[in-house]
């Protein structure tokens, strides 16, 4: 009896270093829903999208003039395609809406950024100017439409200043929170450099907010859209805001719809122009990156 | 004051020149009370520093010792007492110091050369700073980096940035190193490393080095005097001398003499524990 115990034991214990010389490799798996490949998740995404409102709207669920088929809005975005192509009337009025948004942003950016130093560098203009500036940001500034249409007319000029006003202040905010952005260290070592006030400024504290400068950039891009749009709404004029208008009150939904999505081309252009720019200038910070995109 | 003489004349007999050469920085009577909130950071303190003297000061956080060093920097003024910098008073940033922080400071667009020469440019300008090219590889080679002059701050290790911002600090051929816990960013072993650099750095160009620190061996191991610092108000309790033979070795921390120094040390910064 114990002899045979013995055994066994030997038994288990040479089965133990035969399984000692094994390696012992795994494989680290992520979720099912972590592995699907950018442009597999982009495209299911869309043909979901796409095939859920096919659905609804096929079985009659909503009224076409709420939400037409994508086949009508497809053929729609053709016709307006082919009416930018061919130089129509709707070219005309994509070039006013894009030289709205460029003025505007222009704008944005030269006050933004002048008022953003001005808060982040002085005293002065963190004390008594920053104080006004947030008062103004926390109004509607939408509600300031018919004031900018009073004072400068029913031509771009006002679209082009609402525009601008709508886009200025996330320039300023973060113009100043990049100059804030600096360390004790970093500003000591300027010190002790015997750096005037304007090389820290230019050699240091402008490069070091950078990265805040071109959020605000790109959050100004998205509102300088909105802006000028909203402008031309309220304004009429030739753009293609009032274009929208025009076509929503005809119950002309399918249009409304391509016009929106020829919007969001210029929305994007301008927004990936910003994120180019800002990669080919900030080449020594890539951190600032979310999804690949921006 | 006594001490002051013998090492003068110790420091003459080994460098055999002339005795009455002064000390490259005097502080007498230096005080510094913050008036916002009455605070007396620094109380009555007196400090010298001899040609090629490494001296180290210590103390607890709260202990003053980074505002005296800023004191010394210029870059801030002290309440009362006399700072002197090679017969000059210190009245604001000067070219002849040269400062080294806990990090590296190193600005991310520059290439490791053009750190090295940034003090050059905001002085003299970018045309200046070129003619400096030279001199800042050198200086790259002094410190073991000869082929990162093109490489950004962000592809160097905590080490390597620190010895860059060694090279910027060495560019101006400065009268005084003023190095504020320079490598206590680094892991133990780095710093270790980094220290005997720093030590040969010093005696290859006779500096004169001054260091903020709150390690007790890396203030022995680098040091010929050690000024213990204590708080409220803050002042220097003892001037501690080490005569530990140069090059300093890192296996002389196991020394009973090395052991015996950091054990006053650490008595005198204890009994300021118990007050």
């Amino acid at each position: 009896m114990s002899t045979q115990s013995k055994m066994t034991t030997r038994v288990a214990a040479s089965k133990m270093m035969e399984s000692d010389d094994q390696d012992t490799v795994w494989i680290e798996q992520d979720p099912l829903i972590d592995r699907i490949p950018r442009w597999v998740a982009m495209l299911g995404l869309f043909v979901g999208i796409v095939g859920l409102w096919y659905g609804v709207t096929a079985l009659g669920i909503v009224s076409p003039i709420v939400l037409p088929s994508p086949a009508e809005t497809w053929a729609d975005i053709l016709f307006v395609g082919n009416n930018l192509l061919t130089g129509g009337h709707m070219l005309e009025a994509l070039i006013t809406t894009t030289l709205t948004v460029l003025y505007g942003f222009a704008i944005a950016v030269f006050l933004g950024f002048s008022l953003g130093v001005l808060v982040g560098e002085t005293k002065f203009g963190e004390r008594a100017v920053m104080p006004y500036l947030v008062a103004i940001d926390t109004m509607p500034k939408v509600a300031f439409a018919p004031l900018f249409i009073a004072w400068l007319g029913f031509g771009i000029s006002s679209k082009v200043a609402l525009a601008a006003f709508i886009a200025t202040f996330p320039v300023v905010v973060s113009t100043a929170a990049g100059l804030y952005a600096v360390s004790e260290n970093e500003r000591f070592l300027f010190k002790s450099m015997g750096a005037t006030r304007m090389q820290t400024l230019i050699r240091l504290k402008l490069p070091i907010g950078l990265p805040y400068f071109f959020t605000g950039l790109k959050i100004a891009s998205v509102g300088v859209m909105a802006g000028a749009i909203t402008g031309e709404f309220l304004g009429g004029g030739q753009g293609f805001g009032a274009l929208i208008r025009v076509s929503a009150s005809q119950l002309n939904t399918p249009r409304v719809f391509s016009l929106i999505i020829y919007l969001s081309f210029l929305g994007l252009a301008l927004y990936l122009t910003v994120v180019w720019l800002q990669s080919k200038l900030i080449f020594w910070n890539k951190t600032d990156k979310v999804g690949g995109i921006a | 004051m006594e001490r002051a003489v013998t090492e003068q004349s110790l420091h003459d007999a080994a460098n055999a020149k002339p005795a009455a050469e002064r000390p490259v920085f005097e502080i007498s009577r230096l005080t510094k009370t913050y008036h916002r909130n009455a605070f007396t950071a620094l109380s009555n303190v007196n400090l010298t520093l001899e040609k090629g003297e490494f001296a180290s000061v210590i103390g607890s956080s709260g202990c003053g010792k980074s505002t005296l060093l800023k004191i010394m920097a210029g870059l801030m003024p002290p309440t009362s007492g006399r700072v002197v910098l090679d017969g000059r008073p210190v009245m604001g940033p000067r070219e002849d110091i040269g400062m080294m922080f806990q990090q590296a400071t190193l600005l991310p667009w520059k290439t490791a050369l053009e750190n090295i020469i940034l003090p050059i440019e905001i002085r003299e300008g970018k045309a200046a700073a070129r003619k400096y090219r030279t001199q800042a590889q050198a200086l790259l080679d002094l410190v073991g980096l000869s082929r990162a002059a093109d490489v950004y701050p962000s592809e160097l290790s905590g080490g390597m940035a620190q010895r860059v911002s060694i090279c910027r600090m060495l560019i101006s051929d400065p009268s005084v190193l003023l190095l504020d816990e320079p490598f206590s960013a680094l892991d133990e072993l780095t710093r270790d490393f980094m220290n005997m650099e720093l030590q040969r750095i010093c005696m290859e160009r006779h500096a004169t080095a001054f260091l903020v620190t709150h390690s007790i061996p890396e203030a022995v191991i680098l040091s010929d005097k050690i000024y213990v610092m204590q708080s409220n108000p803050g002042h220097v309790a003892e001037v501690v001398d080490i005569d530990l033979p140069r090059p300093r070795k890192l296996d002389m921390i196991n020394t009973n003499k090395f052991g015996s120094i950091v054990a006053h040390i650490r008595g005198l910064l204890e009994q300021e524990g118990q007050i």
